[in-house]
């Protein structure tokens, strides 16, 4: 059997410092430089970590999708592995952004959540399609049947992230801001510093917690590998 | 203290939250794993003892 340990380039204490390093300096900015917003105020502020979230979550779906890919490709065992750990992180974070994007809306629009919003509703139909994806790995035996099964499905479910994406921009009538637009972000100056901060440290923290999930997850399979030999 | 300040803080202490929940779980799933490392060490060397007392021929 192929081996499913391998070597990484960046150490898990180096990406752990970094991830508190980045997670710091974001929440100095967002608390303690970036000014308030002219529209909303204070409640902007939420936008820097809700936003970096939503784009941390489609990463990690469009990861485990590539891994997929990759486990369908060459039948590499730990492609598997790696490919259900990003999902994991993805509905973490989509987790998080279904939190914070209530509490926003609250603030903003007065009420938690509205079916009447496309990007909302898309965003809940991505996550509830990869919080399914559990439901099906766990419900097959494990082996190549469960992995194969897993990599199809991961496949399936990263056509979502697009529509998600798209959906507000193709709207008729919308009330979720549109920040990204064809001609670049519609923000600059601190704000933009600010978010592209946070952006990298929540890719940096969730790429660490990636690391470390997939470090205990190749013990276990080792272990197991050991009592059955 | 503010309607939208409190909202915020909670956002952020609600993210900070699901992180550190997620991390104590992994660490327990760490030392869980570690705990199964010393009980297969420590069975290794029992089986070895076996094999030495068992006589042949």
């Amino acid at each position: 059997m192929e081996p499913v340990t391998r070597s990484h380039r960046v150490s898990l204490p180096v990406l752990a410092v970094a991830s508190l390093v980045l997670v710091t300096l974001a929440l100095a900015l967002v608390f303690f430089v970036v000014p308030n917003d002219a529209n909303q105020g204070f409640s902007q502020r939420i936008f820097y970590f809700h936003v970096s979230i939503a784009f941390t979550a489609y990463a990690c779906f469009a990861g485990g999708a590539w891994k997929a890919l990759l486990h369908l490709w060459k039948r590499d065992p730990r492609a598997d592995l790696e490919s259900y750990v990003a999902i994991h992180q993805g509905v973490i974070f989509g987790v998080l952004v279904l939190i914070t994007g209530s509490i926003w809306a609250k603030i903003s629009w007065g009420h938690w959540w509205l079916w009447s919003e496309d990007q909302l509703v898309l965003f809940l139909v991505l996550f509830l399609f990869y919080a399914a994806y559990f439901m099906l790995r766990f419900s097959v035996d494990p082996g190549p049947q469960r992995a194969n099964f897993s990599a199809v499905y991961a496949l399936f479910g990263v056509v979502l992230i697009p529509v998600s994406f798209l959906a507000i921009r193709i709207a008729k009538s919308f009330i979720h801001p549109v920040v990204f637009t064809l001609h670049g972000p519609n923000f600059g100056g601190w704000i933009l510093v600010t978010y592209c901060v946070a952006q990298a440290a929540l890719l940096v923290l969730a790429y660490t917690l990636y690391r470390i999930e997939l470090a205990g997850k190749l013990i276990d399979v080792r272990l197991r590998e050991l009592r059955f030999a | 203290m503010t309607t939208a300040e409190k909202y915020v803080t909670a956002a952020y202490c609600v993210v900070f939250a699901v992180v550190l929940v997620y991390v104590v779980l992994i660490a327990l799933k760490l030392q869980r794993l570690e705990r199964d490392v010393d009980e297969l060490e420590r069975k290794e060397p029992a089986e070895d003892d076996e094999r030495e007392t068992v006589s042949v021929g």
